[in-house]
């Protein structure tokens, strides 16, 4: 037992706050040594510090920025159009019971298929340009959004739904004040799954319809040169992208859903 | 095609206290057979109703064909589509795409899923543990499968090993989140309840943490599955020789559509029992659950 004790005190003594630095520190300092001392020569193992340059040129070059812009620009505009008519969609499905009938079932079978597999027919169909890209990250943006809609106004406690009926409410202010704050809650995943989706399919677009400039282009030039540093460059952009993403739609979700705490509080 | 299981909704949605077929010990045996009999006819309902728009696309489809409002090259028409899909099953070669792609699937999900049990069960019993672990795990996690293939492709190639390692991440992320959040979930009153009934650490876990922890546990193994399942799609899109995957990309190098569609109907339907086998199952797996606890 004295063993267990000791390596208990071993990983107890570091402040819980610190804890999450010692891997990654870790990893680092490993990393560094094995290319410090020479272990491998293999091409592929490029010190931290040629990455860190790496990605200092790209920035100061500017060909980041182009890069990064492009691939936000397409993302942008297929989440705006995918989301919309998500919500569209979903608000057509939850709202009506034939329609749910009618196209519900087709709806849920078609989601079925990964999504990727759609890429060669849309590339078909509109070619290797910017507008295939678009369309495929609209589709991605559109499948969250639909259930997550759906979801939203299925969750609508009917009860109030008949309050609102006996006040004599208008459609308009039912919408606005009943079915909307019960349904945002899912609305913001939906939106927000759609946001994460986007991204994914921004960077599988331009792999697998490579043409123009993009973070996914990016990758593939690293890869087809062997240029290790930039590749890994790259993988940290589209981590910080992503991350960037998430903390904007948390910050966003506070904001907007700022009023669900303080009703909690209230009853 | 009736209505089908939505993982979004289950995951969140409450179970129906009063599902139509669950017998109710309050009511007459009477009027619970005249409720099932009501419900069963609902479903045929509905399961009717899914019919007539996915048929009225497919006709308008073949008729565009036929009336030549687009080239068979850019649509080909439904018809067209079902033939090549008989054609590439009877000539067995759908069966061996499809085989090399489920292989991997499950070799890469399997991987990724003891994986994600044992981090993500790790991460939820040792804060610890989840102090040390977590932070990496989330900068790993940031980045999309997608992100890592160029990466995978220089370091191991493009084998099988690429597949596996990529459909392994795809499912080891959901797992592992799902895993630690469910364990540290499972409600303080019944850790304190058994504590009080002085339970051993392996009863603590075997009575109260794995059963009160089954359905997150499961929803994460349910993505998981499905992103593994997307996860080969891309990665046979893009690095491969055989497979579902390859087959789309044959037949857009043959400029054959129908091919391509059949394909990705081949996909379609392996999601679709994939889905189904996965409701089912955590049906049979929380079957203790009583309906409306």
């Amino acid at each position: 037992m004295s063993s267990v004790n000791v390596q208990r005190n071993l990983f107890h003594k570091v402040p819980p706050r610190l804890r999450g630095w010692v891997l990654p520190v870790l990893i680092l300092a490993v990393w560094w040594a094995a290319v410090a001392s020479g272990a491998s020569d293999s091409p592929l193992l490029v010190s931290p510090l040629a990455v860190w340059q790496r990605g200092v040129g790209q920035v100061v070059s500017g060909e980041l920025w182009v890069a990064l812009s492009a691939s936000l620009w397409r993302m942008a505009w297929g989440f705006v159009i995918g989301s919309s008519i998500g919500l569209a969609m979903g608000a057509l499905l939850g709202w009506s019971r034939w329609a749910e009938r009618l196209v519900g079932p087709t709806f849920h079978t078609l989601k079925q298929i990964s999504l990727f597999a759609w890429i060669p027919m849309l590339s078909m169909w509109f070619g290797l340009g910017d507008a295939a890209k678009i369309a495929f990250v609209a589709m991605a943006a559109f499948f969250p959004v639909v259930l997550n809609t759906l979801e939203g106004l299925r969750s609508v406690p009917r009860e109030y739904l008949e309050v609102a009926r006996v006040y004599e409410f208008s459609v308009w202010q039912t919408l606005r004040r009943v079915v909307a704050p019960a349904a945002a809650p899912s609305l913001f995943t939906g939106i927000q799954l759609s946001l994460i989706y986007s991204w994914l399919a921004t960077l599988g677009a331009e792999y697998l319809l490579a043409s123009g400039k993009g973070i996914g282009n990016t990758l593939i030039d690293g890869r087809e040169h062997f240029w290790m540093d930039l590749v890994l460059f790259g993988v940290v952009v589209v981590g910080l992208v992503g991350f960037a993403l998430n903390a904007l739609l948390a910050a966003l979700e506070k904001r907007l859903l700022a009023w669900r705490d303080s009703t909690i509080a209230r009853y | 095609m009736q209505k089908m299981a939505i993982p979004a909704l289950n995951a969140a949605g409450p179970a129906s206290p009063t599902h139509p077929l669950e017998p109710r010990p309050d009511l007459p045996a009477r009027r619970v057979a005249a409720a099932r009999t009501k419900a069963s006819w609902t479903w045929a309902g509905r399961s009717l109703w899914a019919w007539p728009f996915p048929l009225a696309v497919l006709a308008l489809w073949q008729l565009s064909a036929i009336w030549g409002w687009a080239p068979e090259q850019v649509l080909p028409p439904p018809a067209a589509v079902f033939k090549v899909f008989g054609e590439l099953l009877a000539s067995g070669e759908l069966w061996d795409h499809l085989r090399i792609s489920m292989v991997r699937v499950f070799a890469g999900f399997g991987i990724g899923l003891s994986l994600g049990l044992l981090l993500g069960g790790a991460m939820g019993l040792s804060p610890t543990f989840r102090d040390y672990v977590f932070p990496l795990f989330k900068a790993f996690s940031q980045v999309p499968v997608i992100g890592w293939l160029p990466l995978l492709i220089l370091v191991v190639g493009i084998d099988e090993a690429l597949k596996f390692l990529l459909i392994a991440k795809a499912a080891l992320v959901p797992v592992a989140i799902n895993t630690c959040q469910g364990i540290q979930n499972v409600p303080n009153r019944l850790v304190e309840v058994a504590r009080v009934y002085g339970f051993t650490r392996w009863q603590m876990l075997r009575k109260v943490v794995f059963p009160a922890a089954t359905a997150p546990i499961w929803n994460g193994v349910r993505y998981g599955l499905t992103h593994a399942w997307l996860a080969l799609v891309v990665v046979e899109l893009l690095a491969s020789s055989e497979g579902i995957g390859f087959l789309i990309v044959y037949g857009r190098q043959l400029f054959q559509l129908d091919v391509v569609l059949a394909a990705v109907l081949a996909v379609g339907i392996v999601g679709f029992v994939i889905d189904k086998l996965l409701a089912v199952s955590e049906a049979w797996l929380l079957r203790w659950r009583k309906p409306g606890l």
